[in-house]
């Protein structure tokens, strides 16, 4: 197949799913809205923290740091004057009146997290393994603490709620498409070969002239941008937002999805997020049945254990089928 | 071209190289041999940024005539963007990135295609080999396949100055021999190179000239054929009697 023809098949596949979406949209009840949504969302946090896990080779459990950043920043600037008095009258001036329309908030969202992750890499990057998995664990709980102690900013546990329900499938679906275009077109670039390199052998990386450092960052900056805008998404789904809506379990089942797809590979966590959160959705009437609440958790943790154990590269490894690398491959080298 | 000039370097309290002084003239094939823990790898590592001297100067001089530079306080990258190409030791090949992916990701810091498409087809016009094995995953290459493709991927980058650290290392004599011959090739094609090897027959065959490293310092240099007769370098790393 030649590219023209596989970029004309790319964008036929996105206008189908777009129009899977109208129809989704059109004929399903909330109920399977909602769970859709949810689904898209868990989509992309696993590709985004694959760009920084799986690219690079870091093991960030700080992914819901990102989101709930990007969340915060998003409600406080979407939701409108009038309530924004009520719940938080010490904003100073320009929060207080600024009312974003939706698209603008997310972006910001996404940045405001993008800038965190610049903060934190800095100091946290020079750390590797085991160790670094326990600094952005810290960072986590940082962001967490400071939600509740900034009282002013984010009206401290009590959380914001009532936010309008903003978010659509429609949404979902377009940040989901942005996020796999982002991933895949940085994968087979030179800069996403270089993430990977480092991530195989940083020594060798850096006598080629990559700066790791860099490479490490940016990675994370990437995927802290997706997971800000999924926060967003996130809290106008659920329209609300408390300071333990982010949390360590939720790290988990997303570094989960990404090591069962397979780390570095885009495809991979895609599949996996869909399959297992689909998964977990139709484990819940069974766990009220049981009354076994935690079972999905429990599944899937055994689900990594065997995978670990069976599979330690995860069902995809670091590859993507042949098609999207040609159709993503720069044509000249 | 490059000239290290009373380097001192330490790692953590351990001084390991102890006023380093030695030079690479353009065009040549200068060796470091010397014992384990001596210091060789170290002294490539300075040359190449990626470890900082304490003190002491690396200068270099990319073109004939043309300025000098002191790398010791350069990053990495823009070593390599100054034409040096540094082989790390034990290959350190990129075993999930196919060998084709390896050999883009050496012309990492080029932004120009046509160029790197022109130069990943005299890799593959110098190793046959690694376009036989393209697509495949590098980890999944022979040994001496490997040493190509690092050498290969090193050679993207166009360097002036090739550094190799260990190129024989863990590999059959007939592969090292094939790897040597390809190295002098390079050379007599206008790449200056600077060795470590542990394997001091070969090394000190195929270099203008050598240094012997020891403790951290140079105790001795020569011609290559001077340092394979001199009787102490035969009895403390040919393993002959003198």
């Amino acid at each position: 197949m030649s590219r023209t023809t596989l970029r004309l098949a790319a964008l036929c596949t996105v206008a189908a799913g777009a129009g899977l979406v109208a129809l989704a949209q059109a004929f399903c009840g909330d109920y399977y809205l909602s769970i859709l949504d949810f689904v898209g969302i868990a989509a992309v946090l696993a590709v985004s923290l694959n760009v920084t896990n799986g690219f690079t080779g870091l093991f960030s459990l700080g992914h819901p740091a990102f989101m709930a950043i990007g969340g915060y920043v998003t409600a406080l600037l979407v939701l409108p004057p009038g309530r924004k008095e009520m719940f938080l009258p010490d904003l100073p001036a320009w929060l207080a009146s600024a009312e974003w329309s939706f698209a603008p908030a997310l972006a910001a969202g996404g940045l405001a997290a993008v800038l965190a992750a610049c903060l934190v890499g800095l100091p946290v990057l020079r750390l590797k393994g085991h160790y670094l998995a326990v600094a952005t664990m810290g960072f986590l709980i940082i962001v967490q603490v400071l939600i509740v102690n900034l009282d002013w900013l984010t009206r401290g546990p009590l959380g914001l709620n009532g936010l309008a329900p903003l978010t659509d499938l429609w949404w979902v679906y377009a940040v989901l498409v942005v996020t796999l275009y982002v991933a895949y077109a940085l994968k087979f670039s030179s800069l996403g070969r270089a993430m990977l390199a480092v991530r195989e052998d940083e020594l060798a990386a850096r006598c080629l002239g990559i700066p790791a450092a860099r490479a490490r960052i940016l990675a994370l900056a990437v995927g802290a941008f997706f997971a800000g805008v999924s926060g967003g998404l996130w809290a106008h789904l659920i329209t609300a937002i408390t300071p333990g809506s982010f949390s360590l379990l939720m790290a988990f089942t997303i570094v989960a999805m990404v090591v069962i797809g397979g780390s570095g590979s885009v495809t991979g966590s895609l599949l996996a997020a869909v399959g297992i959160s689909l998964f977990t959705e139709a484990l819940k009437p069974v766990e009220e049945s049981l009354e076994l609440y935690g079972l999905a958790e429990i599944v899937m943790a055994l689900g990594l254990i065997v995978c670990l154990v069976l599979r330690p590269r995860g069902l995809f490894g670091s590859e993507e089928p042949r098609l999207l690398a040609r159709l993503f491959e720069n044509s000249a080298p | 071209m490059l000239r290290l000039e009373d380097i001192h370097v330490h790692r953590g309290r351990t001084h390991v190289l102890k006023g380093l002084t030695l030079a690479v003239g353009r065009g040549e094939i200068v060796a470091l041999i010397g014992a384990n823990g001596a210091g060789k790898t170290t002294t490539l590592r300075t040359v190449s940024g990626l470890i900082r001297p304490t003190s002491g100067a690396v200068v270099y001089q990319p073109e004939p005539g043309g300025p000098q530079v002191d790398l010791s306080r350069l990053a990495p990258e823009k070593i390599v963007a100054a034409g040096i190409s540094h082989c790390p030791e034990g290959r350190q090949v990129f075993s999930s990135l196919s060998v084709r992916e390896n050999l883009l990701v050496g012309g990492y810091l080029r932004r120009d295609k046509e160029g790197i498409s022109r130069d990943l087809e005299r890799s593959f016009e110098l190793f046959p080999i690694l376009r036989e094995r393209g697509h495949q995953a590098a980890g999944s290459l022979s040994g001496g396949e490997q040493m190509m493709l690092a050498i290969a991927r090193a050679l993207m980058n166009r360097p002036k100055l090739l550094i190799l650290d260990e190129p024989s290392l863990g590999l059959a004599p007939l592969i090292v021999a094939r790897i040597f011959a390809l190295i002098a090739e390079l050379n007599a094609a206008g790449t200056t190179v600077f060795l470590v090897e542990q394997n001091a027959v070969m090394a000190l065959g195929l270099a203008h000239r050598a240094y012997v490293l020891e403790l951290g310092a140079i105790v001795l240099s020569g011609t290559g054929r001077e340092l394979a007769e001199n009787p102490e370098v035969r009895r403390a790393y040919l393993g002959s009697a003198a």
